[in-house]
């Protein structure tokens, strides 16, 4: 019955209804009952008693910890049929790198189902098996109703205005299935096969079976003939790839089919339908990709806090918003942890470049939420020998050559990798750690002082690079009037000695930036905003095409052929000026909505001659300054390009986009690319946070096969181990916290 | 870290006697600044004036408004409003200017809710220029005029920082979640290439003893009433204890806050006088957590 009569305030449950007997509505059943005897609960299953999908579920310690708290008995049963172990195998072109230290448990399915059942009939639930619920009016009058009854839940199907769910499906095929196969440790497997890649999650559950999830690409599976594969030709076909990895063991189909792993988000989690208070629970209301194996532990995880909420609140309706605003921040997370690992294995193919220990590395850190010094922690010695093979894959040789990696023996200890060094042409850095110099009055009075005190800073610091900021290559290519640049004799003197400093008081190398502001010149310094028009003076701006920046900047010109000549042996001169100098390395500046960058992003290049249109005809321009500069910049000196690898507008440049560039730049003998991106128009929004750039950087480094230098605020060592290990990006520029 | 006090202007039912009391003993304590929130439909004073009043019986502490909600007024007037404020006290006026959290205050004041965003951005692109024409407002005390300083939680409003304004005014919570948010602000203001670093400020609610800690939950429940159940959790941080108080200090500090601005729950002014006695310790613990080299 309805507790109808009651005021609002004290509406204790009274009766409880359960959709789907899975571990989520079982768990919570259980809880509720125990907590108070007197509530009626009833779980309404479709399967019979004894029929399950699936072979394994994992969890973590931290899962386990709150499952003891929730119930002890289930607790001690659950991890008493536990097989537990602490490896990750990753096993990737004929070799096995193992990394231990990540404590993970797993149980069969269907014994976790059978002790929460066998609880749930202890404490006097009431177990409906075979009762198949399609409409909630077929279901008893009740207090709440809890719908765990799975991705495809009908109650959240059906009311979709209410609860606002968003399906995305996975890019992927898998299909999970068993094998009567001891395992030691969780396995990643790969096979890279004619058909393509197939790669393989598989990990021990009792002691004599393992799951075997196989994962490819559509078009793989396609070109493998999966798709017109029945449940027979499919296990075959898998039995064959996995030849020897089982080993003899045989794999075991269980209704196996391939299908896309479904990700669900909803927006809302409870609400009032037809007089039944209903409020979704697990895979129902989240799902997690597979491949961080916490759909079961979250689902679990909610059982515990609803039951603790309806137990807290008298209130339904506040203990299901108590419950809501718990478990929602800890989804989102596992979600987002969940979207990046799912991301990570559909676009596994752009790694399959990096060598093992270095594959295994970025596999093992997908996620974002294991890193360099979690994996140092966990495994010493693997710590250790990621540290020894990178220093091993960074050693550079007496004559500034490369040696390859087959001829010298890996130090058995070595520095963690931002104290590699690295080899670029002619040009060793002592470290991976790349100093900016700050933004500042560089063009005025101070501007020694200024310098001097960044010398300090770079010499204390141990800085394998410094970085300039921008150095016009004109007057009018400087954005500020505290910018400089190596336009004339004075400012050249002054950059001159600068380098000089640098070198005689530290090991870094330097490397000036060279560009020209085009439409963001003549501007306000930006000790007070960016972008402010020059209340005095100001001169005229050039761009690709003639659209002001902001709505208050003066509208530039289009640039000319002859201007654009003019400014590509300005480019040349600052280049041959900047050797002059002493600069060890070269950046040209085709970033965040300046010159060079307006004629590559579509939203700042409507061009109708042959530097506009296409991307090829966009980039046609800086590419011809790159080679200008390439021609008279020294072949021992390495010359490198910031490139906005997103405008983060719709209709902007892309990740995509960055990667051809990238690519065009390499052939032409570009050795590194700085990711940047956004400010190529103000509305360009940027996710900033820590190391916002280094998903960019690893597509641009890994898709363009590049060398990268990434920065987007890193403040710590471990996030730099963490990328350069990983082979993210090559150089790490830090930030001041 | 430097800490203020909030000047209880949305206490409902407070005097503006006790309002100017309150505001002369903060400028005798320990404090650095005076803060004020904004919100138009409530039993609440005018956040801009108020700071004008303080400022007549005060004479050290910066006035902060932490923040005004920017797009409800006309910006001109606004402009001219806080330039004078400035003036007026001697150019003590930080303008903390956000979208705010409540459409019933854009309904009451005629304006479009969903064009909060873009107006605030024009807003905080007209008002230096404003201040520095100097065409409608008095000459200003500071070159550029009041430093301002933009709330809010998304990347958007991070991006408004870097490009607009002196520094990001974080709206409260615990100290991770400010960690967090700091984070974002000074990665989009380095990526904006502006020189030094952000001015971070960020905000609390205290009230010592257990009736006034009782009192001020209910009363932040009432005030928060439009969020919902998350009302509970804002009641739920109240700072009701000088270790309490500290614990958070500490935690804002380590996170690189630069102005903690806490603000009380009553008008009562002992609350004030135990508020100053507390981050008298506070506040030496603050300062050994200073992040060397952080600051500009």
């Amino acid at each position: 019955m309805n507790s109808v009569g009651q005021p609002f305030a004290e509406r204790r449950a009274t009766r409880i209804v359960i959709l789907g007997g899975g571990p989520a509505g079982l768990y919570c059943g259980l809880l509720l009952k125990k907590a108070n005897p007197g509530l009626q609960v009833d779980i309404f299953e479709r399967n019979a008693a004894n029929v399950t999908y699936g072979w394994g579920v994992v969890f973590s310690d931290r899962t386990l910890a709150s499952f003891q708290r929730a119930d002890y008995k289930t607790y001690t049963q659950i991890t008493e049929q536990f097989v537990i172990w602490d490896s990750i195998d990753v096993r990737y072109r004929g070799e096995t790198i193992r990394c231990g230290g990540h404590v993970i448990a797993a149980i069969e399915r269907r014994r976790l189902l059978n002790i929460l059942q066998e609880r749930c009939a202890e404490l006097g639930v009431g177990l409906h098996f075979g009762v198949d619920v399609s409409s909630l009016a077929d279901l008893p009058m009740s207090d709440l109703v809890i719908a765990a009854d799975g991705v495809n839940s009908f109650v959240r199907r059906e009311h979709e205005e209410l609860f606002k769910p968003q399906i995305e499906p996975g890019k992927a095929k898998y299909i999970w299935l068993g094998a009567d196969k001891v395992l030691d440790a969780f396995n990643f497997i790969f096979h890279d096969t004619k058909h393509g890649l197939f790669q393989v999650h598989a990990y021990p559950f009792s002691g004599t079976s393992s799951t075997f999830i196989v994962e490819c690409e559509e078009e793989t599976w396609q070109r493998a003939g999966l798709d017109s594969a029945g449940e027979a030709a499919s296990l075959a076909f898998c039995a064959g790839l996995l030849k020897d990895d089982l080993n003899g063991a045989t794999l075991l189909s269980n209704n196996s089919r391939w299908i896309n792993f479904p990700t669900l988000k909803t927006r809302r989690w409870h609400g009032e339908i037809d007089g039944h208070r209903v409020a979704l629970m697990g895979d129902a209301a989240h799902t997690a990709h597979f491949s961080i194996g916490a759909g079961t532990k979250l689902a679990m995880e909610d059982a515990i806090a609803l039951a603790t909420a309806l137990e807290q609140y008298g209130d339904i309706e506040h203990a299901l918003d108590e419950y809501e605003l718990e478990r929602k921040p800890v989804v989102d997370t596992f979600q987002r942890a969940a979207q990046e690992s799912r991301t990570y294995f559909e676009t596994l193919k752009r790694y399959l470049v990096l060598p093992p220990m270095q594959f295994a590395f970025q596999l093992l850190t997908r996620s974002g939420r294991i890193t360099y010094d979690d994996l140092h922690f966990r495994d010493v010695r693997f710590g250790d020998r990621v540290d020894s093979w990178f220093a091993l894959s960074s050693r550079v040789s007496a004559d500034g050559v490369r040696s390859s990696e087959g001829d010298l023996a890996a130090p058995q200890y070595a520095p963690p990798p931002m104290f590699a060094p690295l080899q670029l042409r002619g040009v060793t850095l002592h470290n991976r750690v790349v100093f900016p110099v700050m933004p500042g009055a560089l063009d005025s009075g101070d501007s020694d002082s200024f310098l001097q005190q960044q010398i300090n800073v770079i010499a204390q610091g141990g800085y394998g690079l410094a970085l300039t900021p921008i150095c016009a290559v004109s007057p009018e290519g400087r954005i500020t009037t505290d910018d400089t640049g190596l336009y004339d004799r004075e400012r050249r003197a002054m950059w001159a000695v600068f380098v000089r400093d640098v070198h005689g008081k530290s090991a870094a190398k330097v490397c000036v930036q060279l560009g020209h502001a085009g439409r963001r010149g003549a501007t306000e310094p930006r000790s007070q905003g960016l972008d402010r028009l020059l209340r005095e003076g100001g001169w005229e701006l050039l761009s690709a095409s003639a659209f002001p920046y902001t709505r208050k900047s003066r509208v530039p010109k289009e640039i000319s052929r002859r201007e654009m000549d003019a400014l590509r042996d300005y480019f040349v001169q600052s280049a041959v000026a900047a050797h002059e100098a002493g600069f060890d390395m070269l950046q040209l500046n085709f970033a965040q909505g300046y010159l060079l960058a307006s004629f590559l992003s579509p939203l700042t290049n409507c061009r109708r001659d042959e530097y506009g249109g296409s991307l090829e005809a966009r980039a046609r321009f800086p590419l011809e300054v790159f080679d200008a500069v390439r021609a008279v910049w020294p072949a021992s000196k390495p010359l490198s390009v910031a490139l906005s690898a997103t405008d983060y507008v719709e209709g902007g440049s892309t990740v995509e986009d960055a990667v051809v560039v990238a690519g065009w730049l390499k052939e032409r003998g570009c050795d590194l690319i700085n990711v940047l991106a956004g400010q190529t128009t103000p509305a360009g929004e940027a996710p900033f946070g820590r190391g916002f750039l280094t998903p960019l950087s690893d597509r641009v480094r890994n898709e363009a096969g590049i060398k990268t230098m990434v920065g987007g605020y890193l403040t710590n060592s471990n996030d730099m181990n963490t990328i350069l290990a990983a082979g993210r990006g090559d150089l790490c520029v830090v930030s001041p916290r | 870290m430097r800490i203020g006090v909030g000047l209880p202007t949305t206490v409902p039912g407070i005097s503006g006697r006790a309002l100017l009391e309150w505001a002369r003993l903060a400028d005798g304590g320990p404090f650095s600044s005076l803060g004020v929130l904004d919100r138009l439909v409530y039993d609440s004073y005018e956040p801009l004036l108020s700071l004008a009043a303080a400022a007549a019986v005060t004479g050290r502490v910066k006035l902060a408004t932490t923040i005004v909600i920017g797009p409800i007024q006309n910006t001109i007037l606004l402009a001219k409003a806080a330039a004078s404020l400035d003036a007026l006290s001697g150019g003590r006026l930080v303008l903390g200017l956000a979208v705010g959290a409540r459409k019933e205050d854009y309904d009451a004041a005629g304006v479009a809710y969903n064009t909060r965003g873009r107006r605030l951005a024009e807003q905080l692109d007209s008002l230096r220029d404003i201040w520095e024409e100097g065409r409608v407002v008095p000459k200003a005390v500071r070159p550029g005029g009041p430093e301002i300083l933009v709330g809010g939680l998304s990347d958007v409003g991070y991006a408004r920082v870097a490009r607009y304004a002196d520094g990001y005014v974080h709206g409260g919570g615990p100290p991770r979640a400010f960690a967090r948010a700091a984070d974002k602000a000074r990665a989009a203001w380095f990526d904006a290439g502006r020189p030094g670093a952000p001015q971070l400020w960020a905000q609390g609610y205290f009230a010592f003893g257990d009736e006034a800690a009782e009192a001020g939950a209910r009363y932040l429940r009432d005030y928060y009433a439009f969020t919902g159940p998350f009302a509970e959790k804002i009641a739920a941080g109240l700072l009701t204890t000088p270790q309490a108080v500290a614990g958070f200090v500490r935690g804002y500090a380590e996170a690189g806050c630069d102005e903690l601005v806490l603000f009380p729950t009553s008008g009562d002014l002992s609350q004030l006088e135990q508020l100053a006695a507390a981050i008298g310790s506070a506040s030496e613990f603050a300062d050994s957590y200073a992040l060397p080299g952080a600051r500009a």
